[in-house]
């Protein structure tokens, strides 16, 4: 049975009052971590057709395509680990 | 300054990013590295590695000879009077650390006083900040004006003779702009104060004349010219190295240590030695010197003018744009390559992860400078920045991909 950590090979936070967090996907599973996340969150946007701005559970949030996503407003990692839990598996 | 031959020295700028040729535009966080630089530090250790000093043997004394000659290097590059002055470090922030607490230890109490600048890196901060906690000094911070120059007058007014020291960045690290540290250093002296300038954002972009400005330290960081990691320097005037207590114990700092009535009584070595204990960076020096040398051959008056000239060019072409804002002074006289923005509906980080799709590397956060966030109510800043591989075709593909987003 997959994992996040299957997908996911590093969650860093940023700096800065925004309090954003940028999941990398791993390179080799980055493409099915898209095409599940395209599957589940809804589609807002489109920008010059490689950021995906997506809602899921009234979030929402930015997909890059080179593989990696920015997410903002969790309280903490548990959070958004099922967050992401129910976006890609 | 041929641009375009300098480019065929940095094998980096070979890559693809996504698919793409990479445009590097995080030059105030690193810079990348020229082959002269990386082949001296491969020939290092590949033909001379060994410990320096008081070794007997050849690659000792190889070792040695290229470590001094890197110095010599380094003190010719900042017109130091003198290799004696240049101390080897590990970067900006640890030559900062060095100063503060050699000085802290023995020579700042209560009644004492620090100042630095609003627009500091958190390492001009963070170590005075830890400091006047331990020692009961006052630290003291000089206003930024909303454009992000340095407010001289505050500054200059809240040096008394109480001040032991002042710090100030040269060249901040979030706008570019450029203080007159030259013009403080004198108030500073004239009340009986030591002087610090943050070379970080200078030494690397700038001709910088320590005796010309007078500075008592001046500290600089060997990656963001175009060395490697992991190396940097405290330049200090011999007379004022000489009076403070060394910053780290060990090997290499000490002259004697001599045990008697069960204590050991210890001799510091001297000048630069007396801060430079244990086994040093030797290929980081080796591979400073050889990005000294590759600056040196450009000549800093023009490595200086080419940033200026991108800067203006990229700040045009930037009015273009409609959904950046640009943050720092419009006089653009009062900086150098180093261009904050922020994108209408992206956060800094959302910015440059749209910027790195395209291949294009630029920084986002506070660049560890909070408190001049704080200053420009910004919750952070995307930040692009130049040296001396960056060309106007850059800059175009920059403003294309912000058109693009305009839509």
């Amino acid at each position: 049975m997959s994992t996040v950590a299957d997908y996911v090979s590093r969650i860093e936070g940023t700096c800065g009052a925004e309090s954003d967090v940028i999941v990398n996907f791993k390179y080799e599973k980055k493409d099915e971590a898209i095409a599940n996340i395209m599957k589940k969150a809804a589609l807002k946007n489109t920008i010059a057709g490689i950021i995906f701005e997506l809602t899921f559970e009234d979030r929402s949030f930015r997909l890059y395509t080179s593989g990696k996503a920015i997410f903002r407003g969790f309280k903490t990692k548990t959070d958004l680990m099922d967050f992401l839990a129910k976006l890609l598996l | 300054m041929n641009t375009q031959a300098a480019r065929q020295d940095f094998p980096i700028l070979n890559r693809k990013i996504n698919g793409i040729p990479l445009i590097y535009f995080d030059n105030a966080a690193t810079t990348q590295k020229p082959r002269q630089v990386i082949d001296a530090i491969v020939d290092y250790y590949t033909n001379h590695n060994g410990n320096v000093h008081r070794g007997v043997h050849t690659l000792s004394t190889e070792a040695t000879d290229l470590y001094e000659s890197a110095r010599e290097d380094t003190a010719k590059f900042i017109n130091a009077k003198s290799p004696s002055e240049v101390v080897f470090v590990r970067g900006t922030t640890e030559a900062i650390n060095l100063v503060a607490y050699s000085l802290g230890c023995s020579n700042l109490g209560r009644g004492d006083e620090v100042l630095v600048s609003l627009m500091e890196h958190h390492s001009n901060i963070v170590p005075w900040e830890i400091l006047s906690k331990c020692k009961g000094f006052t630290l003291k911070y000089a206003k930024v004006h909303d454009d992000g120059t340095l407010d001289y007058e505050d500054f200059e007014s809240k040096i008394t003779a109480k001040t032991r020291i002042a710090c100030l960045s040269h060249v901040s690290n979030v706008t570019g702009v450029i203080n007159d540290v030259k013009r403080i250093g004198k108030v500073a002296h004239e009340n009986g104060a030591l002087m610090l300038v943050d070379g970080a954002q200078s030494v690397p972009h700038m001709r910088v004349d320590v005796q010309d400005l007078d500075m008592d330290f001046l500290a600089f960081s060997g990656h963001k010219m175009l060395g490697p990691t992991g190396i940097g320097v405290l330049y200090g005037k011999k007379a004022i190295l000489q009076k403070l207590s060394p910053f780290q114990g060990g090997g290499e700092m000490i002259k004697e240590v001599s045990y008697g009535q069960e204590r050991c009584s210890i001799t510091w070595n001297e000048l630069p030695y007396k801060f430079e204990a244990g086994t040093p960076n030797i290929a980081g020096a080796v591979g400073l010197g050889a990005a000294v040398k590759y600056l040196s051959d450009l000549g800093m008056d023009n490595v200086f003018a080419h940033e200026k000239e991108l800067t203006k060019y990229a700040v045009e072409r930037l009015k273009e744009c409609n959904n950046i804002t640009l943050y720092g002074p419009r006089d653009l006289s009062k900086k150098c390559g180093i261009i904050p923005f922020g994108l209408k509906g992206f956060s800094s980080h959302e910015t440059a992860a749209l910027f790195n799709e395209y291949g294009i590397a630029i920084r986002s956060g506070y660049h560890c400078a909070q408190p001049l966030h704080q200053l420009f109510k910004l919750e952070s800043s995307a930040r692009a920045s130049f040296y001396i591989y960056n060309i106007p075709s850059e800059v175009d593909r920059f403003v294309e991909i912000l058109k693009e987003l305009e839509g």
